[in-house]
């Protein structure tokens, strides 16, 4: 293999030209960014960065290995790939420019969707991309009467919750009962709805939007039932759609995301990884797509070492995703992956004082382990449930420990 | 090899102690503790794994 190209200057990108070259390969190395920026870190856009603590410079990732040495890429930023040709083995670019490859990784993550009505109109936002994040700062600095924020996921939720940290009225829409209800479980979702409500913010579950009025700019936000709620800025947090337009006709599997096989190969000699890529994941018996910022490292290094298996068989990746969510003065975090119908228990704390640790089991496995305030036990399971620990022998030691 | 944490940064997210138990821990109060703030170079790998990981990017290696 002489040349690889990664598209998609993102973190699982960096990580995984990172990994070819620990690996020794010592070829070309091309990596593709639709976005100006070198490759930066996410999680501060609805933070730090966000609130105006950070500078948008200290989002910046280490464009080198972690050792600080020089990985010898090429980069080719500001190119948008909008098609790949696997015959010819090219990836063609924007600009009519295409680049040839022996090796491909499939990096290019994912996009904010938007709501119908949603687009074109000033004052509204999604929050994705850095660009994204210094536009939604600029009209937060304007001193906005009311913020709606649409979606209470994690996004929408940080979003709310820098807000209020600047002072900013804000109003929250859900259409499910219950924030995070299917992935949390309804009991940790009314946590959090109470948590948001205590910090001021106006929680409104249970509500579909209907419409965006005003001029050029957004003013109200019409919902279901009719009712209006003002609005000078509007974020959209409805969550995202994998990247996989420009992969459209070119034979690979696209089916929310692009599918590959257990070791992460989506076709000979191409790999994928970090948002984009769904796979079987061979300890959860699940086919998943994860979209945790941990993953894009762990995935974009795995695929890496797969590329250069190359006809060789590669070895399955099976994690135990994991995540966090800072909101307000507490931190969620969570390892497994927990689903609509599990058992779930607390067994530390209480949701009360917000301050828990929770397992969730399903078919006598504990499959996810959720903390607020409480890291260090979530990461403690999250290598057991590695190791397959069952729910009876987790419930049994708990009650064994003093 | 010298790990160095900046504990303004650090959030006791656990990462490099899930990692790197030798060298890191997370206890009950939350706090990080470093272990081994000159741990063997056979760790050399797991320590890099580590300071890529750091969801806070908290972590660094000093070689002196």
């Amino acid at each position: 293999m002489r040349s690889i190209v990664v598209v998609g200057a993102s973190l699982a990108g960096l990580r995984s030209a990172e990994a070819l070259r620990h690996e020794g390969f010592a070829g070309a190395l091309t990596v593709v960014g639709d976005e100006p920026h070198l490759p930066y870190d996410r999680p501060p856009l609805s933070k730090q960065v966000l609130a105006g603590t950070w500078d948008p410079g200290r989002t910046a990732l280490a464009a080198g290995g972690v050792g600080g040495e020089d990985l010898d890429l090429e980069w080719r930023l500001g190119a948008r790939a909008v098609g790949l040709d696997m015959a010819a083995r090219r990836v063609a670019l924007e600009d009519g420019s295409s680049l040839a490859f022996d090796g491909l990784v499939i990096a290019t993550g994912a996009e904010a969707r938007w709501l119908a009505g949603s687009e074109g109109r000033a004052g509204i936002h999604v929050l994705r991309t850095l660009d994204d994040c210094l536009a939604l700062r600029t009209d937060l600095e304007a001193g906005p009467r009311r913020v709606v924020v649409v979606g209470a996921g994690f996004i929408g939720a940080e979003v709310a919750a820098t807000c209020r940290g600047r002072g900013l009225d804000v109003t929250l829409l859900e259409v499910l009962p219950v924030p995070l209800g299917r992935v949390l479980g309804e009991e940790v979702g009314s946590v959090y709805a109470a948590m948001h409500r205590d910090h001021g913010v106006d929680v409104r579950t249970g509500v579909a939007v209907a419409g965006f009025e005003g001029g050029d700019r957004v003013e109200r936000v019409r919902l279901g039932d009719g009712s209006e709620v003002e609005a000078d800025v509007v974020v959209i947090g409805v969550g995202v759609a994998p990247a996989t337009g420009w992969l459209a006709g070119s034979g690979l599997t696209l089916d929310d995301g692009v599918v590959c096989d257990a070791t992460c190969l989506a076709a000979p000699g191409v790999v994928a990884a970090g948002d984009v890529a769904r796979w079987p994941n061979p300890r959860f018996g699940q086919v998943m797509r994860v979209e945790h910022w941990d993953n894009a490292i762990d995935q974009g290094a795995h695929a890496a070492r797969r590329l250069l298996d190359g006809d060789g068989p590669g070895t399955p990746y099976q994690p135990v995703p994991w995540f966090w969510s800072d909101q307000y003065d507490r931190k969620l975090s969570l390892a497994g992956r927990p689903g609509p119908g599990d058992t779930m228990t607390v067994v530390q704390g209480s949701l009360a004082e917000r301050r828990f640790l929770a397992l969730y089991g399903r078919a006598g496995r504990v499959v996810g382990a959720l903390g607020m305030n409480r890291p260090a036990p979530v990461m403690r399971y999250r290598a057991r449930i590695a190791g397959g620990l069952a729910w009876d022998d987790a419930l049994r030691e708990l009650e064994e420990t003093p | 090899m010298r790990i160095v944490v900046d504990f303004d940064l650090c959030e006791s997210n656990a990462v490099c102690m899930d990692i790197a138990p030798e060298v890191f821990e997370v206890r009950d109060d939350d706090f990080l503790y470093i272990l081994d703030d000159r741990p063997p170079d056979e760790l050399r790998p797991k320590v890099e794994e580590a300071v890529r990981r750091c969801p806070k990017q908290a972590i660094s290696i000093a070689e002196d």
